[in-house]
């Protein structure tokens, strides 16, 4: 094969707005390549029109949503990225520039580097492109002038070193005239460097970095005898004969062959989707990770990481996410956000939630250890999603910066004297009731009709109030979302300890997001756990504002107030249901002793 | 324009890896088994990717019963050869009522026949994910899809609230009742699927190919009488001419393009001369924005 002929496939990324002409220089780069149908032209208003796929974007006249476009030359097949320059930028820009090998910028000429400039080169340094193409457009509006694009070439050197994008290859374009993006300029007789288009076909796509090798195994393959595992290759290669190991259980083995449709291969490349078979045969599943023996990946339960936040509602630190990385899935946590990243300045700024599009270094904290590369050594490896475990949208992506080794410090120290021992002291099984509700619903008082009742029954019980919790273990959180979480997660541990100290613990809690409830309930699944819904109707619980805070939130003496101005989000499924206007104290208390009865905590 | 084989490599890997991911993921996924080239690749590469196993999806074809008659007798050839179970589902309160693409017109026939009849046919088998051969550079709106394309309950798109999709990260995951069609041939363009065809060697239908055929001219499109349904208006005259077709859908509503391209290599050939987009002969593809509004409701 020749190389001059089959440069491959080039993935890029255009990043600017609808002011810089992104549109109209990806229009005109499809319209000189002709790979635009007449039907398609004659229907479309303009270059820039040619892109919009959207109903609403025809008629707002922007981008909304990363699109992609194809196009191929005698000598590349090209997929443009086409994101948005205003909506949504970040989320976009990073969802583009996952994929992409290099990354257009355009700048205006008639305004030169714009803070939106420095945005852009920033994300993509962040998503891991290292090459640049600074394209700087509608020269034709500055009488094609070498000092102008000279001086934007010169100040963006500066930031891009900056950002450390070393590999910038500057052209001064119109993408409304088509200078210098396929036919060089006449009008700029003193650029003597390629066109846009000739820099494309040219430029060598992702170096084929020495990677380690690495492949995450997508599916078993078992057919009569056979048992293979199907991957694609995510880094480095591999051969018959190669010695392996697979993370994270660490056993050790060797490549015996490399199974395709069109027979055995005796070497697969990063980008191969193959099925290997190893010798001897160990037990591997899907999740798990085979890679080079001598140069494995981390294995940590506990990581550093760039988060970019896609979600619509806040990431809250000590919320649980679902968290994919490879072929694996796992549950974590942000355990300490460090800092937000104020994008226009570098600047890091402390933060305790990252907001929709914002970007921040947090440490997380898996549920178990996965192997992985940082991000810097290998995108596929090192780069992950976070789903909401509610609604399963994808939230947060994430590039591994480096790995922790807190856990591995940490070791757990078992004792002889067990819970179950504790248990037989006391005559019960420990337990934990969970009651949920508004402010001024009842929980408290239910709480302590069933703390008296147990008491007088003889079981040795603990009850953790919200309110009392506030004035000391909390004492330094706030209200916001944030806090909340935080505030329930320390809860949560406080009662999994009393729990295991042997005792029946009641939290009372307004509790008000579900994901911290099931939390709770996860976190507390060795015990017997009952969500106990105190549902009272807000309009009941205003009217007897026994603490008067409902007066004072309505006010706006208070914010954040549950029921008000912050959401509360009823159980789906509770254990137990109390709709305290059809019952008396009494019945609710002797329902809560009864489902203690069921679940066998005592006879 | 040649394209290379290194690229092809890339694009065959991808959509291998977006297979894998779709069987490993999903309860009950299915292949959309349309018949036409798009879905002829996608069958090859679902047997590449599970070789030597079979591959673990059922095959499901919505049939309007209005389909040309060599791609029916293309489809049952192809499974008895594969040895892969297919399941073929006509909304039969559709046809009960007589729904048809020339008393009805396109776009009823295409919602009811097409639309609703993918629809009854995910729910009454349950398949949570399904598995397409649409191509990203098909048409505009289908320029913004995902590669696993989130549905709701009511198998709607919402293209304005779509998952960010970031590496090769799919998120699979469903709430009750929402399902995911997965397009493992996104980044393809049509002459990557004639290449792959001529590289790999792919049986496609016949109509794909020019030959001789007896066709009429109506609304500026040629349609090929594929059977007595179809009834001549007064003046309409079939007459032979060398045709083939760039796409396959319901025999009246497909128009043929004239051609003399009759071999795989010659249709390359022709494709990179043309000046036409590829869908230009469906007639259910006109009117302002319809494939995005086709698609919001259901369509593929």
């Amino acid at each position: 094969m020749n190389p001059d002929r089959d440069g491959g496939l080039l993935r890029f990324i255009a990043c600017g707005s609808v002011d810089d002409g992104k549109s109209t220089l990806i229009g005109r780069l499809l319209v000189d390549a002709d790979v635009v149908p007449d039907d398609r032209r004659a229907a479309a208003p303009d270059l820039a029109g040619l892109l919009d796929g959207l109903q609403a974007e025809r008629e707002q006249g922007i981008t909304i949503d990363v699109g992609y476009r194809y196009f191929s030359t005698p000598r590349r097949r090209f997929i443009v990225a086409d994101t948005p320059g205003h909506e949504q930028y970040t989320r976009n820009m990073a969802t583009g520039a996952s994929t992409a090998d290099l990354a257009v910028i355009l700048v205006d000429a008639t305004k030169g580097l714009l803070p939106q400039t420095i945005r852009h080169s920033a994300i993509v340094a962040l998503m891991g492109i290292r090459r640049i193409v600074l394209a700087v457009n509608k020269m034709d509006l500055v009488g094609y002038r070498e000092d102008r694009f000279a001086a934007i070439v010169e100040g963006y050197a500066t930031m891009a070193g900056e950002l450390g994008l070393r590999d910038v290859t500057a052209i001064p374009v119109s993408a409304l005239h088509g200078d210098n993006v396929m036919r060089p300029s006449a009008a700029m007789p003193w650029y003597r460097g390629p066109t846009l288009l000739r820099h494309l076909e040219t430029v060598p796509a992702a170096p084929a970095a020495d990677q380690p090798f690495r492949l995450a195994v997508q599916w078993i393959n078992r057919d009569a005898g056979f048992r293979g595992y199907a991957g694609t290759v995510l880094g480095g290669s591999v051969r018959p004969g190669d010695e392996v190991v697979v993370l994270p259980s660490g056993v050790a083995a060797r490549v015996a062959r490399i199974v395709t449709y069109e027979g055995d291969l005796d070497r697969a490349v990063a980008g191969h989707a193959v099925t290997l078979t190893l010798d001897p045969e160990v037990d591997v599943g899907r999740g798990d990770v085979i890679a080079a023996a001598g140069a494995p990946p981390h294995l940590s339960d506990q990581f550093a990481a760039h988060i970019v936040w896609l979600g619509d509602a806040p990431m809250l630190p000590g919320r649980p996410y679902l968290l994919r990385l490879g072929t694996a899935t796992t549950t974590a946590t942000v355990s300490e956000l460090k800092h937000r990243l104020d994008i226009a300045s570098g600047a890091q700024r402390p933060a305790k939630q990252l907001e929709p599009n914002d970007i921040g270094l947090a440490n997380l904290s898996l549920d178990r250890a996965l192997p992985f590369d940082t991000y810097e050594d290998n995108r596929e490896t090192g780069g992950f999603i976070l789903i909401d475990r509610l609604s399963n949208a994808t939230v947060g992506a994430g590039m591994i910066r480096f790995p922790l080794r807190r856990a591995a410090n940490l070791a757990w120290q078992d004792f002889t004297v067990d819970k179950t021992t504790r248990a037989a002291i006391k005559g019960h099984r420990p337990a934990v009731l969970w009651f949920t509700g508004l402010s001024g619903a009842g929980k408290s008082t239910i709480a302590d009709g069933v703390e008296r009742r147990l008491s007088a029954l003889g079981h040795h019980t603990y009850l953790l109030d919200g309110d009392n919790v506030r004035h000391g273990l909390s004492r330094d959180l706030g209200f916001t979302d944030a806090d909340r979480v935080e505030n329930i997660r320390r809860v949560i541990e406080t009662a999994r300890l009393m729990a295991d100290a042997g005792l029946i613990v009641l939290v009372s809690f307004i509790s008000p997001f579900r994901a911290e409830r099931r939390l709770a309930r996860e976190r507390l699944a060795d015990d017997a756990f009952l969500e106990i819904f105190v549902d009272t109707p807000i309009e009941i619980c205003e009217r007897r504002d026994p603490k008067g805070l409902y007066h004072k939130a309505r006010v706006g003496e208070l914010r954040n107030f549950t029921g008000i101005d912050s959401a509360y989000e009823p159980p789906d499924a509770p254990d137990l249901h109390l709709r305290t206007l059809d019952m008396t104290i009494d019945d609710e208390v002797e329902r809560v002793i009864q489902a203690l009865q069921r679940r066998g905590v005592f006879d | 324009m040649p394209v290379s084989n290194s690229h092809l490599q890339a694009l065959e890997a991808e959509a291998i890896h977006a297979l894998r991911e779709a069987a490993a993921v999903f309860r009950k996924p299915v292949i959309l088994y349309s018949i036409g080239k798009d879905s002829s690749v996608l069958l090859h590469l679902a047997l590449k990717a599970f070789h030597p196993a079979k591959p673990p999806f059922a095959l499901l074809h919505v049939d309007t019963t209005w389909k040309f008659r060599e791609m029916i007798a293309f489809r049952d050839r192809r499974m008895k050869e594969l040895g892969l179970p297919l399941v073929v589902h006509v909304n039969q309160d559709g046809l009960a009522r007589g729904i048809g693409p020339l008393t009805h017109g396109a776009a009823v026939h295409t919602d009811v026949m097409k639309t609703e009849a993918l629809k009854q046919a995910l729910d009454l088998h349950g398949f949570d994910a399904a598995i397409g051969g649409a191509r990203r550079d098909e048409e505009p709106s289908r320029a913004k899809e995902r590669i696993f394309s989130l549905r709701s309950a009511s198998h709607r798109w919402d293209p304005r609230g779509q998952r960010p999709e970031l590496w090769h990260l799919y998120n699979g995951r469903l709430n009750p009742g929402e399902s995911i069609r997965v397009f493992p041939l996104s980044n393809w363009t049509e002459l990557d699927i004639w290449t792959y065809i001529a590289r790999e060697n792919i049986p496609v239908v016949p109509l794909y190919f020019a030959a001789g055929r007896m066709v009429v001219e109506r609304n500026g499109m040629l349609i090929l009488r594929d059977d007595e349904r179809l009834t001549l208006l007064p003046r309409e005259m079939p007459e032979l001419r060398w045709v083939r077709f760039r796409t396959l859908g319901c025999y009246p509503l497909t128009g043929a393009i004239e051609s003399r391209a009759d071999t795989v290599a010659a249709i390359i050939d022709e494709l990179a001369r043309s000046r036409t987009s590829e869908r230009q002969g469906r007639a259910i593809d006109h009117g302002e924005s319809s494939m995005e509004r086709k698609k919001v409701e259901g369509y593929f």
